[in-house]
């Protein structure tokens, strides 16, 4: 191997104290602050996919109606769709229908999507095409602009990513369970709450824990905006310094570390919300 | 919005795109195939009860799992032109960084195919006194390849979305061909609309292929 | 057979229901007096099932009319959760809650639909469970215990919201047969103790036993509706009799 290389290690440990090693720079503080900003991307960015994501998860498996009477409206004639119907003068709306289509349009959309192509529909696009005020606002006032568009962006793209895990766990539970709820008298709201949901979200705790390592991975995405996170970090430093291989070595690492200790802790969790005397839960 | 939205500039370009989506077919193309051979080895070695090669090819899924495609193609990219100790083209490095990317994920799709081939075919095929190879040549890896399918070719979409990650290295694909568009005449907003529709009707194309796919061979 | 009297508990009028295109209930009508045990029998896919549940509103039906106690089932206007916690209901595959204790199980609709204190519903609870006999297991998991065991917490799951009647569909078909009796006692004790019941089951033992009236069921329609001992002594329709000469082993 022809390695004209001049290795240097010590890279990334200098400090501004240290002038006489030859350092120009902190790159030891910069891994940690690329290192940090990972972090802070990732953290708020799964906060909206968890809680968004349940949300559509759990919308995309209402399949039974829910009539709503509309208001205002009265109506002569009788008729009877999936969608919309009409008895004794009021006319009712299966909003169960539109909350489901809104969720299976909302995974669709952000599924077929590369995730820097919705970057980039965010930061670069979505300032044009909301009103002037608010394009103004979101170029001029927003502090840290690329930190939220980034955190946005991953978070309801995640999000679609969790809600087909969380429609998978809750479509694995038998129907069985869902009338035994229902029979001791559970409202809808109820059924979900205390039965369905408690079980689901133990069923999917391996495919949750990959989207979570995902948004981490994904953070790095970030960098095409300016945020500067980890891997935008490491092409900072190689830039400065040309130690290119230890640049990207720490970055390396801390990804195999945060995968690792994210995965121990799963495992952890997965022992401790166990449902005694059930070997494997759910999805065979 | 100002000055309205200029689908003329769409239509100029669309030779310059259609250019870069070229690159772009090829590289999705080869990280796919590429992907499959090599993470079917992977797999073989994975699930092979000789330990040291179980534990490199584990190692090995285990690490490129945990990396950002981004870093992997910053990686090939600088890193390869030094190994080499010459320049290397820009594609080539990407195509690197792709294949062995891929290859961790297609690993693990393609184990999965293969313990589902139940153990009653294995021993079926020994019992007819084929070696190791022939049987998995001629009756586990067919299996395993056609109960995985559609699992495989959602993750070719996926690979066709993360192909625009070269991006970040200025290869000229789709996105980035827009993006310079974008750039020159200062038309952001009808570039990656563009962009994102067209990457939208083809993987939702792709998507409904593969459910019409899962369907007949549901009922096969 | 045609009952224009609302006395009954349980009032079913010309109950028709579709899966589509396949008519599953065809014309059913039949009513249950409150006190009344009633064994519905049939082949599988007889309808029986689904019979059960229009009753409480768990499937829907497109004809007829269904009142419990009054209360139409069919009417939108009906508050479907507040009807069903008067009901109560057994299910085949005993549908414990995994993830809590058979206690919280017994607890649990107690607290969120009867709205009652933690511990007024504990103490109810605890009754129920020496009633079936499980007062020993009260914070193991459905898991960890045997088909018939949960089964007798379904039960007593059931009889927790002190209901006007109970709804057993096939209680007994999926426990192994020395786990069955134990199951068959509690319900003939509920029996006794005057508890309105619809039962779906086979055991004809049981029913033989304990029931006022047999419903046999074939293909959609309710064939044979009469007292117990019409059914099992004298002349019934061919298909019942058929169906009885294939099963009456107990």
């Amino acid at each position: 191997m022809n390695f004209s290389y001049n290795w240097d290690w010590g890279v990334l440990l200098c400090t501004v104290e240290d002038v006489d090693i030859g350092c120009i720079a902190p790159y030891f503080y910069w891994i940690v602050e690329g290192f940090g900003w990972t972090i802070a991307v990732a953290s708020a960015a799964w906060v909206i996919a968890f809680t968004w994501g349940s949300i559509i998860g759990i919308l995309r498996t209402l399949e039974t109606p829910i009539w709503l009477t509309v208001p205002f409206v009265k109506s002569s004639s009788t008729f009877k769709t999936t969608v919309i119907e009409a008895t004794g003068g009021v006319v009712l709306i299966n909003i169960a229908w539109f909350l489901h289509g809104f969720a299976t349009v909302y995974v669709t959309i952000f599924r077929n999507i590369p995730l820097l192509v919705q970057m980039f529909l965010w930061y670069f696009v979505l300032p044009e095409i909301v009103s002037k005020e608010a394009g103004m606002w979101l170029k001029r006032e927003l502090p840290l602009p690329e930190y939220w568009t980034a955190v946005t962006c991953l978070g309801l793209y995640t999000a679609s990513r969790v809600g087909e895990a969380v429609r998978a766990g809750i479509n694995s539970i038998t129907q069985g369970q869902h009338y035994a709820a229902m029979a001791v008298g559970l409202t809808r709201v109820q059924v979900y709450r205390y039965v369905l949901l408690p079980v689901a979200y133990r069923i999917i705790i391996p495919p949750m824990t990959s989207d979570f390592l995902g948004i981490f991975k994904n953070s790095s995405l970030a960098l095409t905006i300016g945020v500067l996170e980890l891997t935008a970090m490491t092409r900072q430093i190689d830039e400065y310094s040309y130690q290119t291989f230890e640049a990207f070595t720490a970055a390396t690492v801390l990804y195999i570390l945060v995968t690792a200790i994210v995965m121990f802790a799963m495992r952890i969790v997965e022992g401790r919300v166990a449902i005694p005397g059930m070997i494997s839960l759910g999805a065979k | 919005m100002e000055g309205g939205f200029d689908f003329a500039i769409i239509l100029e370009s669309v030779p310059y795109l259609a250019e870069g989506m070229v690159l772009t077919f090829q590289l999705a193309l080869l990280g796919i195939s590429g992907g499959i051979f090599f993470g079917t080895l992977l797999a073989l070695c994975r699930l092979s009860p000789f330990a040291p090669l179980s534990f490199i090819a584990g190692s090995y899924v285990n690490f490129f799992r945990s990396m950002p495609l981004i870093l992997v193609i910053f990686w090939f990219y600088f890193m390869v032109p030094l190994i080499v100790g010459r320049p290397v083209g820009g594609f080539w490095s990407v195509t690197i960084a792709f294949i062995m990317f891929e290859a961790a994920y297609y690993c693990e799709i393609m184990r999965a195919g293969i313990q589902s081939v139940t153990v009653g075919q294995v021993y079926a095929g020994q019992a007819l006194g084929l070696t190791y190879r022939q049987n998995m040549q001629y009756i586990v890896l067919p299996q395993a390849f056609r109960n995985m399918i559609p699992i495989m070719l959602t993750q070719a979409i996926v690979l066709f979305q993360d192909t625009s990650l070269v991006y970040v290295v200025g290869l000229g694909d789709f996105l980035v061909h827009a993006d310079i568009v974008a750039n020159r005449d200062n038309r952001l907003m009808e570039m990656f609309t563009t962009v994102a529709v067209v990457y939208f009707v083809l993987c939702l194309l792709g998507t409904l292929y593969i459910r019409r796919l899962q369907r007949k061979l549901a009922h096969e | 057979m045609n009952e224009n009297t609302n006395t009954g508990m349980i009032q079913m009028d010309s109950v028709s229901k579709w899966y589509g295109q396949f008519q599953v209930l065809i014309d059913c009508t039949t009513k249950v007096d409150k006190g009344e045990v009633v064994v519905i029998c049939g082949p599988s896919g007889s309808g029986k099932s689904t019979l059960i549940k229009v009753i409480n509103g768990l499937e829907a039906f497109q004809e007829g009319v269904i009142t419990f106690d009054g209360v139409s089932v069919g009417d939108p206007a009906t508050d479907l959760p507040k009807l069903r916690s008067r009901i109560g209901m057994v299910f085949q595959n005993f549908e414990l809650f995994p993830h809590i204790t058979i206690t919280d199980n017994i607890n649990l609709a107690q607290l969120k639909v009867l709205n009652r204190e933690k511990d007024e519903a504990t103490e109810r609870s605890m009754e129920l469970l020496e009633r079936v006999g499980l007062m020993d297991q009260r914070d193991k998991f459905p898991a960890q215990l045997s088909g018939g065991q949960q089964q007798r917490v379904a039960i007593a799951r059931a009889l927790a919201m002190d209901p006007s009647a109970m709804l057993f569909d096939e209680p007994t078909s999926a426990l192994d047969p020395e786990m069955i009796n134990e199951v068959l006692d509690v319900m003939t004790e509920l029996a006794k103790e005057g508890m309105t019941m619809m039962v779906v089951t086979h055991e004809m033992g049981f029913a033989k036993r304990v029931a006022d009236r047999v419903i046999f069921m074939d293909e959609g329609r309710i064939e044979e509706d009469c007292t117990k001992d019409e059914f099992f002594g004298g002349e019934r329709g061919a298909r019942a009799q058929e169906f009885l000469s294939k099963i009456l082993t107990h």
